[in-house]
């Protein structure tokens, strides 16, 4: 049952010599423009810009394959819902409807209707090489301490450092509770009645629960012992100096960040019209 | 010594509550039969631990326990559902000093005040905001995601009501009222 | 005149879900730069003194104190948990919750970084100490990846960089092999050396600790401090023999030959002791016992054959194992901290399937079967208890794998309460798990295997965290259950217990079969010693001195009447 997830990658290129900050700040402006424009010009822009960002992080994308794999098959069950609920959704947006087949009342489809649902999965696109990239190129431990570093407070980028380093453990405990019933003679089998399987997976969940309940007591004896928030501030054993280089990145995003906002919205819309 | 509104309990449990919501919501998922609705048992946990540590830990479980499990196993967190996740965790919480699970009796006056609760708070979150949000930043069809809102916030409301509920009946119960254990021959 | 660090004064303590204190009027003083051993039966309330000295009790743990307890000279109502982690160094007896970091480097820099140490200074601190427990290549390795005894030493590390007073241990040679576990105690030992720390350690493995000089034994039964003397005075003394606590066989053995133990003997240390004076007792002895009896061969229950697995690809955990074991046998699997132990016994359970390899079940082969299927037949406890435990009350989790196979409830009442008292557990029926301490969770997890009576049982570390007491009767239950042809596997560092209770073992290194042959021959085998983390036993070392000439026979022997004598104890 070894299923895989996004974890840091160790490599030396140029994204993984920027600091935890930099990538935070710019992940955070990118994911932003993203969310917020629907111009095409930029979302292609930003698309290609992503791609070359991604080629000089070195990773490989046989690395991540699984995640894209995993995104495309969502763009397409999404894209095909997009279509059966409001097939005509690019029309009323743009305003325009160039039918390109006649199928038969709503679900007639349109180029407008094509051009909106090409825009949503640019969205993606965009956002998506980030992400993944911020991921694996962030040392976890850096992580904690760029959250502080901008302002969120040591209290909870802690509670997030915990949750990272925490994740393996507890999907080992779910996986030794899991087999330990099953010894016990509890049928894990899906072809169980619903309320048999929910009944089943009860018998995992809640001594998973407790058992982490009885881990915070546990951790926060150890943390406290060591003297976790005795002071106003704490230092990060990890946290790295600012460089020349994450300055200019971190211009370089606010720029681009400025100019995708000033195109998007100098007509007082989200949307590109091309029709 | 508590001159701090978050303690270092509530940090660790914020931390290893994330960690549970994370793994949970990934493997605990239990199919209802109709493809893609599943019964996401990681809304009963966040209701216990909104629960027991309160509104500020329950969103922040919620918030990023969301944001990191979207992240490392899908790639990308959606950032409008880890938002109402975080808010059904912090809502919930607020009815944490009423329902005082500590005390160790969750009776059936606060097992109706949890239910009516998580009800009222998780429509908020599902049927409203979560869908409003991704209209607003996804302009995805509005008739698509109220549909989705419903599916979703209707399953976390059946899995809060149950595995919630007999959650926070096994907690209360584990609060085993002081002075009571002697060895017995 | 000795300056006192620790110091209790009719000290008492209540957890508040108790009925009763645990501790009961505690006087204790422990001086400057001394090196105290803590022993006392499971549940007598170590883990509990030692919370009190670290502040747990009563910051974290509320419940009733009365008396007084001052810390280098200061009372602790009027510090706080802060200040008294200044003073006191912990190393926790659950291993869950020591490491705290994502990385050795950062989990040793954790103090630092909470005193808001400037990074430079931290780099220097954590290099200057993570030399010292010769860790300092690992520093960026995730904990994760740490074999048992790499572990304890990063622990180690955690509570050395802040300049404490004192260092408390509790229970540091739980699950660690021997070699490690000797380590570790000649580490404590040069670390106090070196800076002249006072030390405290908690443990049930009394002669592994002597492995190095102790100042003082506390013996703690049921809440009260019933001795408080050196290790030899103690040794000569019938305390130990009273409250259940192994004494280091060499001297069980002197005293089964009939040799009045005296501290002038300095019985705390085999190399130290004096045996001249009782050869001639020890060779009476050993000609008047007599060996075990050999057991007869049946037919073969549970063969592995060629097994290869590994948890990642590319990363083989076990390679190539086969061997088989007969029906009503008792076999043990030894071996080095990380060799695949417990992972061949999840592979035997089928909780993880071999990559390549077959298993077979009087002669059926199940590598397909399912774990369910499998569980009817073989049971298995696990290494750690906090993985296998699922109910809040004990009766219930006892009583769950019977009322699973649907066994009437008349029954399993009866079969629950008798395997309840079987393990010690029967007075506490009625509690939930969490109020017990960590050797009884245990002992809770033993007991839900045994009550179903499966025909091999599996018992990955059963005797870990307990007192001697209940590990006997743990075994002699075990050994009548396979006198009734039920066949045990147990995996265990305590070469006592292997040579004790099992006449085979099995040594895994580095995920092969290493050797298989009687448990005697094993410990004769000095390259397999060495390779496979083991340690002799002090008894070979006796017989030696002694002038015994067959040194193997000698400690067939004593096993032999120790358990004899032990069993007129039930
Ligand atoms: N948190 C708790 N709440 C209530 N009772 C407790 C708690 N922890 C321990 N006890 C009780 O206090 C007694 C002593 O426990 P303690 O953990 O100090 O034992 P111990 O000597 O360290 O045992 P072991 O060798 O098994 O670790 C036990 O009987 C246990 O039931
Ligand atoms: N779930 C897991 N995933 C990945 N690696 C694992 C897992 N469990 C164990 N390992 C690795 O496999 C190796 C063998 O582990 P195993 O637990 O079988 O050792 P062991 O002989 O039981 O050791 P110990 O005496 O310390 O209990 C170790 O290197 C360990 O780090
Ligand atoms: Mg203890
Ligand atoms: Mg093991």
């Amino acid at each position: 049952m070894a299923v895989e997830m996004l974890s840091y990658i160790d490599r030396q290129s140029p994204i993984h010599r920027l600091t935890g900050v930099t990538k935070l700040i710019c992940f955070m402006i990118w994911s932003s423009i993203a969310m917020l424009t629907y111009d095409t010009r930029i979302l292609v822009c930003l698309f290609l810009f992503s791609i070359f960002v991604f080629i000089i992080s070195k990773v490989k994308l046989k690395e991540v394959a699984f995640v894209l794999l995993f995104i495309l098959f969502f763009l397409m069950i999404n894209n095909v819902a997009i279509y059966v609920f409001s097939p005509q959704e690019g029309v009323k947006i743009y305003g325009t409807s160039h039918v390109l087949f006649e199928i038969g009342g709503r679900y007639t489809i349109t180029i407008e209707q094509l051009f909106y649902q090409m825009n949503v999965t640019l969205k993606y696109f965009t956002v998506i090489p980030a992400a993944i990239l911020f991921i694996v190129t962030t040392n976890p431990s850096e992580f904690a301490a760029s959250l502080n570093r901008i302002g969120v407070s040591y209290r909870i980028s802690y509670a997030v450092a915990l949750a990272l380093r925490y994740i393996p453990d507890i999907q080992r405990d779910f996986r030794n509770i899991s087999l330990s019933q099953q010894a016990r003679g509890i049928d894990m089998s899906r072809k169980e009645k619903l309320t048999k399987r929910i009944k089943n997976a009860a018998s995992i969940i809640v001594p998973l629960i407790l058992s982490s309940l009885d881990k915070i007591e546990v951790i926060s004896n150890a943390m406290e012992l060591r003297g976790f928030g005795k002071n106003k501030k704490r230092s990060w054993y990890r946290a790295r100096p600012f460089q020349k280089i994450d300055v200019i990145t971190i211009i370089l995003f606010v720029l681009i960040l400025l100019v995708s906002f000033y195109v998007t919205l100098h007509d007082g819309n989200r949307f590109y019209n091309p029709f | 010594m508590k001159n701090n509104l978050l303690s270092i309990k509530t940090i660790v449990a914020i931390g290893i509550g994330a960690a549970v919501f994370v793994i949970l919501g990934r493997f605990a998922v239990i199919p209802t039969g109709v493809p893609n609705t599943n019964f996401d048992t990681s809304y009963g946990f966040l209701a216990l631990m909104a629960v027991v540590f309160g509104p500020i830990a329950g969103g922040l479980i919620g918030l990023i326990g969301h944001a990191l499990k979207d992240a490392i196993f899908y790639g990308t967190p959606w950032w409008s559902w880890v938002l109402v996740s975080g808010i059904v965790g912090f809502l919930i919480g607020l009815v944490s000093k009423k329902i005082n699970i500590e005390a160790g009796n969750f009776n059936v006056k606060k097992m109706i005040l949890f239910n009516v609760v998580q009800i009222i708070v998780q429509a908020i979150g599902w049927f409203l905001i979560a869908p409003s949000l991704d209209v607003f930043i996804y302009a995805e069809p509005a008739n698509k995601v109220y549909l989705q809102g419903m599916v979703a916030g209707g399953l976390n409301m059946v899995t809060v009501a149950v595995l919630g509920t007999l959650l926070l009946g096994i907690y209360a119960k584990s609060r085993s009222q002081s002075g009571s254990l002697i060895k017995e021959d | 005149m000795k300056k006192p660090v620790i110091q209790f004064e009719n000290y008492s303590f209540q957890y508040r879900s108790q009925a009763k204190p645990t501790l009961n009027d505690i006087n204790l003083t422990i001086y400057e730069g001394e090196k105290v051993l803590i022993v006392g039966p499971s549940g007598s309330g170590k883990s509990t003194l030692g919370h009190c000295i670290n502040g747990l009790v009563p910051f974290s743990y509320k419940g009733e104190v009365s008396g007084r307890l001052k810390i280098s000279g200061e009372d602790v109502r009027e510090l706080d948990i802060f200040s008294l982690s200044k003073k006191v160094g912990t190393v926790l007896q659950d291993p869950d919750g020591q490491f705290i970091g994502l990385t050795v480097a950062e989990d040793i820099a954790f103090a630092l970084e909470n005193d808001y140490t400037p990074q430079t200074q931290m780099f220097n601190k954590v290099a200057e100490v993570s030399k010292m427990v010769e860790m300092e290549n690992f520093l960026d390795s995730s904990l994760h990846h740490l074999s048992g005894g790499q572990k304890q030493r990063v622990s180690l590390a955690g509570v050395m960089v802040d300049d404490v007073e004192i260092l408390l241990f509790d229970e540091p040679l739980a699950n660690l092999d021997p070699a490690t576990g000797k380590y570790a105690i000649e580490l404590i030992e040069r670390i106090q050396q070196e800076t002249k720390k006072t030390v405290v350690i908690i443990e049930h493995r009394l002669e592994d600790v002597l492995h190095c000089p102790v100042d003082r034994i506390i013996v703690v039964d049921d809440g009260r401090i019933i001795s408080d003397m050196t290790p030899d005075e103690l040794l000569a003394s019938p305390i130990l023999e009273e409250c259940s606590i192994r004494e280091p066989l060499y001297v069980k053995a002197a005293k089964y030959a009939g040799c009045a133990i005296t501290s002038d003997m300095y019985p705390a240390r085999i190399d130290s002791f004096q045996v001249d004076d009782c050869k001639d007792k020890l060779a009476d002895w050993f000609i008047k016992v007599n060996g075990p009896q050999p057991k007869v061969k049946t037919e073969t229950i549970l063969e592995l054959n060629n097994i290869d697995f590994g948890y990642t690809s590319g990363k083989r955990t076990i390679c190539g194992v086969s061997f088989s074991i007969e029906k009503g046998e008792m076999v043990s699997i030894v071996g080095k901290n990380g060799a695949g132990k417990s992972t061949l016994s999840k592979l035997i359970c089928g909780f993880e399937k071999p990559s390549s390899g077959r298993i077979y079940y009087r002669g059926l082969d199940i590598t397909e079967d399912t774990i369910k299927d499998r569980a009817s037949r073989i049971g298995i406890v696990m290494q750690n208890p906090n993985q296998m435990i699922s109910k809040q009350m004990i009766y219930d989790e006892v009583a769950l794998g019977l009322i699973l196979r649907g066994v009437p409830e008349a029954e399993i009442k009866d079969r629950v309460f008798k395997t309840l008292k079987i393990c010690g557990l029967y007075p506490f029926r009625n509690w939930p798990i969490s109020a017990l301490s960590f050797g009884q969770k245990k002992r809770v997890t033993i007991a839900s295997i045994l009550v179903l009576e499966p025909e091999v049982i599996i018992l990955d570390e059963p005797t870990a965290g307990q007192d001697f007491r209940h590990y006997t009767e743990i075994m002699e239950f075990l050994v009548e259950l396979n006198r009734q042809g039920v066949t045990i596997i147990m995996i265990t560092h305590d070469m006592h217990l292997m040579l004790e209770y099992t006449p085979r073992a099995i040594v895994i290194a580095g995920g092969t079969k290493l050797a298989d042959d009687t448990a005697v021959n094993v410990l004769a085998d000095s390259s397999i010693i060495n390779e496979a983390n083991l340690k002799e036993t002090s008894l070979f070392e006796l017989a030696l001195r002694a002038g015994i000439s067959e040194p193997k026979e000698f400690v067939d022997r004593f096993i032999a009447y120790d358990r004899e004598v032990r069993q007129k104890w039930q």
